[in-house]
């Protein structure tokens, strides 16, 4: 007996002990830290960082040429055609804008809450954030047809139409809320970066990054009264952008669920798809993570722990995901309605079961395996399982798209979706596009948010 | 009298900002205030690489207003965007679709959502610009000679020559016996 309590209390200490280990391992000074972070943009640019560059600047090459391609000929160089008038385009468009999601999630939920592990993170998962929301806007912008129209979704004032916009229509919901997200990302990251950026100012020895950094920095001076009104802002900005958050994702699912087809037309729509962005985006941080702190030498702040805690993160969102599967076809049933089923049915075993079964063996499935702890702190295993996560939430959104849409009403409108060489080539340059951005964000300003580390490291000390 | 116009752009100003000195932790510079504070010093300000917690408080500073901006220009953003919905929907280009009024809050919402919210971090962003006088791109405390320091791990503690009990020599006596090092007197 009392050996058993000896046990179970020494078992509660090793808990109590991994709870409580410090998030920053090694013991670092301050200086360490701003050393650390400053040097990766400080130091002469490696020749490797001009050879990524230059393949991805290619390939974003390759997406703007494809763009200018689509433009010139028209919105039928891409496989969008009756009855599936939505294709990759606006897959992609939910594939990019969910992966965003994970970096908003970082900044602001977790800072909500409280989450100190956060402080490694939030700078390069918002950075993730802007760059998605990027690759995202081009989708629906040149799916409109005729681009340089495209204006037209906004109510400006500068009538050379006469008309306005439909506000019943969720399109236009979504407009204003991916345009607000860019916004709100794009402000709330750069009040975080503008300390740091004072910072780079500090370390600079030259004139040109002295007064690059300095104009950047807006002539921050750390005073308490400047951290006073900016903990407030930052603050308030997590607090507007985590209903924001939900909010994006809730409309974008809105352009679904307000449709009246049969595997669109549900209520459960909003809250599958914030899980699944969530998901995706978590694993989007996971993959990018795992190369970044290695190439860089940071793992003594972005440590073992981070990726653990993400990796629980993926194997929650993705049961909630496997949730919301197994509910879309238990209401197809429930609600007797034969539409409803044949749809769930056609899904699971029709044209498109293939595409059905490789999205539920990645979202399901395959992140299952972080329920072992040897599984969540083996880093190619979650390196392997954060892409195939995306490949699989990737085929979600096709799933939910196409297969809704390939089955009309009327036989005689039955279809089958294929995608155009365009297609496949303007989805593969927006990752070209996404991680030119990133590489030029990794060389030029902090990737970690120093300050926030910093003070997650006095807290520690005390 | 445009001759003299330059000539006050360009003659620097006068006269000293304050009395700055360095400390090298969060604790010390705590104790430097509230020793600072208890000899009778009311406008003192701290440079710190981090927020740190307490600090407002042991300073006596008041609380930032930020709040109260924020939720007034958000406000405005749900006010336009009802009137926008409404006048467009109801004035400038009526349209009839499924026998659904021109107006209701219910397909209004997401709307009006969305434009509170970037009205609000549009007032977060650049209220707290305002309240910080930023961008500025000069000011005294730059011409202290540990400035640089401070963003990376330095805490400093300055006494500021627009406090009632103000004088230079003293204020610099007091620094140092309370551990502080680079006591300097700072230009304007």
């Amino acid at each position: 007996m009392a050996q058993m309590t000896q046990e179970l209390l020494e078992k509660d200490r090793l808990a109590l002990e991994e709870m409580n280990q410090p998030l920053i391992t090694g013991n670092p000074s301050y200086h360490d830290v701003t050393r650390v972070v400053s040097q990766i943009v400080e130091v002469r640019t490696a020749k490797i960082w001009w050879m990524a560059l230059g393949i991805t600047g290619g390939i974003t090459g390759l997406l703007f040429s494809m763009l200018g391609y689509l433009v010139w000929n028209g919105i039928g160089v891409w496989g969008n055609n009756s009855p599936v008038g939505w294709g990759w385009d606006i897959t992609n468009f939910v594939f990019w804008i969910g992966i965003g999601h994970a970096g908003t999630l970082i900044s602001a939920i977790l800072f909500l809450f409280r989450q100190k592990w956060r402080t490694s993170i939030n700078r390069f998962a918002e950075a993730m954030t802007l760059f998605a929301v990027a690759c995202a806007g081009i989708y629906p912008a040149f799916h409109v047809g005729r681009p340089w129209r495209a204006y037209w979704l906004f109510p400006i004032p500068i009538a050379d139409h006469g008309m306005w916009q439909n506000f019943r229509s969720p399109l236009e919901w979504d407009v204003f809320a991916v345009s607000t997200y860019a916004t709100v990302s794009l402000l709330f990251w750069f009040v975080g970066l503008i300390p740091d950026l004072a910072i780079l100012r500090d370390r600079a020895t030259t004139k040109f990054r002295r007064i690059a950094y300095g104009v950047l920095s807006l002539g921050w001076r750390s005073s308490s009264e400047h951290w006073k009104n900016y903990e407030k802002a930052y603050t308030i900005l997590a607090g507007i952008s985590t209903p924001l958050v939900l909010s994006v994702h809730t409309i974008v699912s809105f352009d679904f669920a307000v449709a009246i087809l049969p595997g669109w037309h549900t209520t459960i729509f909003p809250p599958y798809f914030v899980a699944g962005a969530i998901f995706s985006g978590f694993a989007m941080v996971v993959t990018l993570m795992v190369i970044a702190r290695w190439v860089f030498k940071v793992e003594h702040i972005i440590t073992m722990k981070h990726l653990e805690n993400m990796c629980k993160v993926m194997v929650a969102t993705g049961t909630i995901v496997g949730y919301a599967y197994a509910t879309e076809f238990f209401i197809a049933w429930y609600s007797g309605n034969q539409y409803e089923q044949f749809t769930f049915i056609n899904r699971a075993t029709g044209p498109y079961a293939w595409a059905y079964w490789t999205m539920i063996s990645c979202n399901v499935l395959s992140p299952q395996v972080f329920w072992f702890k040897k599984m969540r702190t083996c880093i190619p295993v979650m390196f392997v399982i954060s892409i195939i996560v995306n490949i699989g939430m990737w085929f979600e959104r096709f799933v939910i798209i196409a297969t809704s849409l390939h089955r009309d009403f009327l036989p005689s409108s039955w279809g089958y979706f294929r995608p155009t060489i365009v297609d496949i080539l303007t989805f593969f340059g927006t990752f070209g596009l996404f991680i030119t951005l990133f590489l030029l964000f990794l060389r030029f300003l902090p990737m970690i948010a120093v300050q926030e580390v910093k003070g997650t490291l006095a807290a520690d000390k005390h | 009298m445009i001759q003299a116009f330059i000539n006050k752009l360009l003659t620097p100003p006068k006269g000293s900002f304050g009395v700055a000195a360095e400390f090298n932790s969060v604790d010390s510079l705590m104790a430097a205030v509230l020793r600072s504070r208890a000899e009778g010093y009311t406008k003192l300000e701290t440079y710190t690489p981090f927020p740190i917690h307490g600090m407002d408080e042991a300073l006596g500073s008041k609380p930032s207003v930020l709040g109260y901006i924020v939720i007034a220009i958000g406000l405005c953003g749900t006010a336009t965007a009802i009137a926008l919905t409404w006048w467009v929907g109801t004035v400038a280009y009526p349209l009839v679709i499924g026998g659904k009024p021109l107006w209701a809050v219910e397909f209004t919402l997401p709307i009006i959502f969305e434009l509170t919210i970037l009205f609000s971090a549009f007032a977060a962003v650049f209220g707290m610009f305002h309240l910080n006088r930023l961008p500025q791109f000069y000011h005294a405390m730059f011409n202290y000679s540990q400035f640089t320091k401070i963003s990376d791990d330095s805490f400093v503690l300055v006494i500021e020559s627009a406090d009632p009990k103000f004088n230079a020599e003293r204020a610099t006596k007091f620094l140092s016996s309370i551990g502080g090092s680079a006591v300097e007197e700072v230009a304007k």
